[in-house]
Parts: C-alpha cells; sequence; structure tokens
C-alpha cells in the first residue's frame, strides 16, 4: 500500500512538475536518446494521450493492448521521420490543433469506453503516434542527433503504454473503471479548452 | 543498516512543492494564463460555480448508480463546451442568470431529494454546465501554456464534483439524508441571492 502511494506521488510529481512550456528540445547532458525520454515524460502533451489510449486498450482486453504496443510507438517514429527529414513548414496552428483533436478524440473513446474493432483501435494509435511524434520533431535538424532523440521518445512512449494497459487491464471493480472513464472525460474536456483557445489566441498559446 | 522511511505526510508535502513551481518572471504576470496552478484556480475563485459543481455531486449521490458518475461526467464535458464557444467569442445571452438559476435548481433538486430519469438530469446538468463553461471561456486570459491551464481548470471542476459526491455518500444514513437535504437547501438560498444579484 505504501509502496503504492509512493509511486502515486511521485508519478504525479513527475506529471506536474513542469512550470513552462518549451519550444526546444530538453537537454540533459546524458545524450539525446536520454533528452528524447525526459522531453517525453515532461511534456503532458505526450504522455497525456498515451495514457488515455492504454486506458482505452486496457479496458478493451489484452489483444487490442498488444497491438497497440507495437504499433504506437512506430507510428510516432514514422511521425517524427517524416517531419524531420520532410522539412514540410506547416502553419503554426496546425499541429497546436491537432493536438487538441488528439487530447479530444483518445480521452472521448475513454470515457465513453467505446466498443470498437481492432483495427479502429490501430487507427487511433497511428493518428497519435503521427501527430506526436511530428510535434515533437518539427524544426528539428535532419541528423543522427534528433533520430536518436526521437529513439529515446519512443522507448518512453512505449514503457508508458504498458505500464498504463498493466493498470487498467485486471480492473473489475465498477468504481476503478469509472474512475478510468472519468480521467478520459477530464482529458477530452481539456483538449476542447485547448481547441477554443487555439482558435480564439492563435499557436503562441502552446 | 536501518533503512529511512519517508512518512507519507512529507512525501505528500514533497508532491505538493514540486506541483507548485515559481518560475522566476521576468513580468508581473497577474491574470495571465501561466501554468496549472492558475487554471486550478479559477473555478474556485466564485462560489456562484462552487456551490453548483458541489451540488451535482450530491445530487449525483443521493441519485445512486449510474448517476452518481454519469452526471460528474457529463459536467465537465459540457462544460468545456460551454468554454469553448465562449474561447471562439460566440455570444449566448443571459449566463450570470442562468448560472444563478443553476445553484438555485440544483439545490432545489437536492433538498426536495427530486429523482428524475438519468436522461433528464443529465440534459438539465448538462445545460447549467454549458453556461458554467461559458462564462469561464470568456473570461479565460491568453496565457503561456494553454494545456496546463485547461488541465488545471478541468481538474478543478472534477474535484468539487468529486467533493460532493465524496460528501453525498452520507446519503447511506438516515441522518445523511437529512443533512444532504439541509445542504440543498443552504445550496438553493445561495443561488437565490445569486439570482437576486444578477436580476438587480
Amino acid at each position: 500500500m505504501r509502496r503504492r502511494f509512493t509511486a502515486t506521488a511521485m508519478a504525479i510529481a513527475a506529471l506536474l512538475a513542469p512550470g513552462l512550456a518549451q519550444a526546444h528540445l530538453v537537454v540533459t547532458g546524458m545524450g539525446p536518446i536520454y533528452d528524447g525520454v525526459t522531453h517525453f515524460a515532461l511534456s503532458p502533451e505526450d504522455s497525456l494521450p498515451v495514457v488515455a489510449l492504454a486506458f482505452y486498450a486496457g479496458l478493451r482486453g489484452p489483444g487490442s493492448s498488444r497491438l497497440l504496443l507495437a504499433v504506437l510507438p512506430s507510428a510516432w517514429f514514422v511521425g517524427g521521420l517524416l517531419a524531420c527529414l520532410s522539412g514540410v513548414a506547416l502553419p503554426p496552428t496546425a499541429l497546436p490543433l491537432a493536438t487538441a483533436v488528439v487530447f479530444l478524440a483518445m480521452g472521448g473513446l475513454l470515457a465513453s469506453d467505446l466498443t470498437l474493432s481492432t483495427p479502429y483501435h490501430a487507427v487511433a494509435a497511428i493518428a497519435v503516434g503521427l501527430v506526436r511524434g511530428a510535434a515533437d520533431l518539427g524544426g528539428a535538424p535532419a541528423e543522427a542527433g534528433s533520430l536518436l532523440d526521437l529513439a529515446g521518445m519512443c522507448v518512453a512512449a512505449f514503457a508508458l503504454f504498458a505500464l498504463a494497459v498493466s493498470v487498467t487491464l485486471p480492473l473489475k471493480r465498477f468504481w476503478m473503471i469509472v474512475a478510468a472513464r472519468v480521467a478520459g472525460s477530464w482529458v477530452a474536456a481539456a483538449g476542447l479548452l485547448l481547441a477554443g483557445w487555439i482558435l480564439r489566441f492563435g499557436a503562441k498559446v502552446q | 543498516m536501518s533503512r529511512t522511511r519517508l512518512h507519507p505526510a512529507a512525501l505528500l508535502a514533497l508532491t505538493i512543492s514540486a506541483a507548485l513551481p515559481a518560475p522566476a518572471l521576468a513580468h508581473i504576470v497577474n491574470g495571465e494564463a501561466v501554468g496549472f496552478v492558475s487554471g486550478f484556480l479559477h473555478p474556485v475563485s466564485g462560489w456562484d460555480h462552487i456551490i453548483a459543481m458541489v451540488a451535482v455531486g450530491l445530487w449525483g449521490a443521493q441519485l445512486g448508480r449510474p448517476a452518481i458518475w454519469v452526471l460528474p461526467v457529463t459536467f465537465p464535458l459540457v462544460m468545456s463546451v460551454g468554454g469553448f464557444l465562449g474561447l471562439i467569442g460566440l455570444r449566448v445571452p443571459g449566463g450570470e442568470i442562468a448560472i444563478a438559476l443553476s445553484g438555485l435548481c440544483l439545490g432545489a433538486a437536492v433538498a426536495l431529494s427530486w429523482r428524475p430519469p438519468l436522461a433528464i438530469a443529465a440534459v438539465l446538468v448538462g445545460l447549467f454546465g454549458l453556461f458554467h463553461g461559458y462564462a469561464h471561456g470568456v473570461e479565460l486570459p491568453p496565457g503561456q501554456n494553454a494545456l496546463l491551464y485547461s488541465l488545471g481548470f478541468v481538474l478543478a471542476t472534477g474535484m468539487l464534483h468529486a467533493t460532493g459526491v465524496a460528501i453525498g455518500l452520507v446519503h447511506r444514513w438516515p441522518w445523511g439524508r437529512w443533512a444532504l437535504r439541509a445542504a440543498g437547501v443552504a445550496i438553493g438560498c445561495g443561488g437565490a441571492v445569486f439570482l437576486w444579484s444578477a436580476l438587480a
């Protein structure tokens, strides 16, 4: 019980600790892979959709979870690779708005606990991975360091997804499932507010 | 070798201090959406919002399953729709009156232990949530981290509902049912005062 409390407290602290949005990749001094891992860990716009998707996959069962465990980091890598190598300049609000839509969609899926066939789960994971991978690596130089950063983010996405799925897969009690779905509604609500904010104030908000 | 264990209270204090970063800023940022804490404090800054959100939790607990979780899930979702409408600049008339009415009506529902069909309860709560969200959306200032602000805002709203649900669990005891009704009367009176102010 004490260990679970400690782990929960540490997780909340890690999630809430960052005070400022950072426009650049985090530099830890331990190399680009750890920079990527840290960037992912300190970016709620990366970690929350992954947690929401993982909770949803966990509620749907182990088959879907196993598939998404492979699909999500792969899509993340492809999204980052495309953004890094293509050099295409998207409108400044495009990726933040896409992130808001991802929040809305993943939170909505979890809150509604919608019964979808497994290929649709994979489509959701691909969307999350492509959008956030592209957002993380957009504007980064096409060099080995950026790719290692990206690799670190993919590893972190894999690890967080696996951990979050392992929390929801064994859930049987009604109130625990409800708690997961309530968390989904909060993620969706935050996504909708974020979308309104971006439409009103533009890309400078994020 | 003995292991030193951190006391849970110390751990909690450590967590809270980590969650409340105080970035050094060169300019005064009063009123700006600088992050999680500003967003978290926004919904708890007005009693008209607080009493309505707690009342949603109380009513949900009174109604039991599935309303106990459907109502608190409905409110933040529809509230965010209202916030979205406010943010994009849509004009919705009568917002302050609707917010005051929400306290009055939800307080009355708790006081009378009203048990409508779930759909009606959800629509009523959703309608009030829309106006509460709209009022917040209109007031939200331009900021530097919209996501953390939004997360804090939604989390505070959800925690107000959870507070209402937790208090409402006394419904299982006869004295608790009366206490809940009394709380409903108090909330309704608060709503009436806010309605008087809105109409004055």
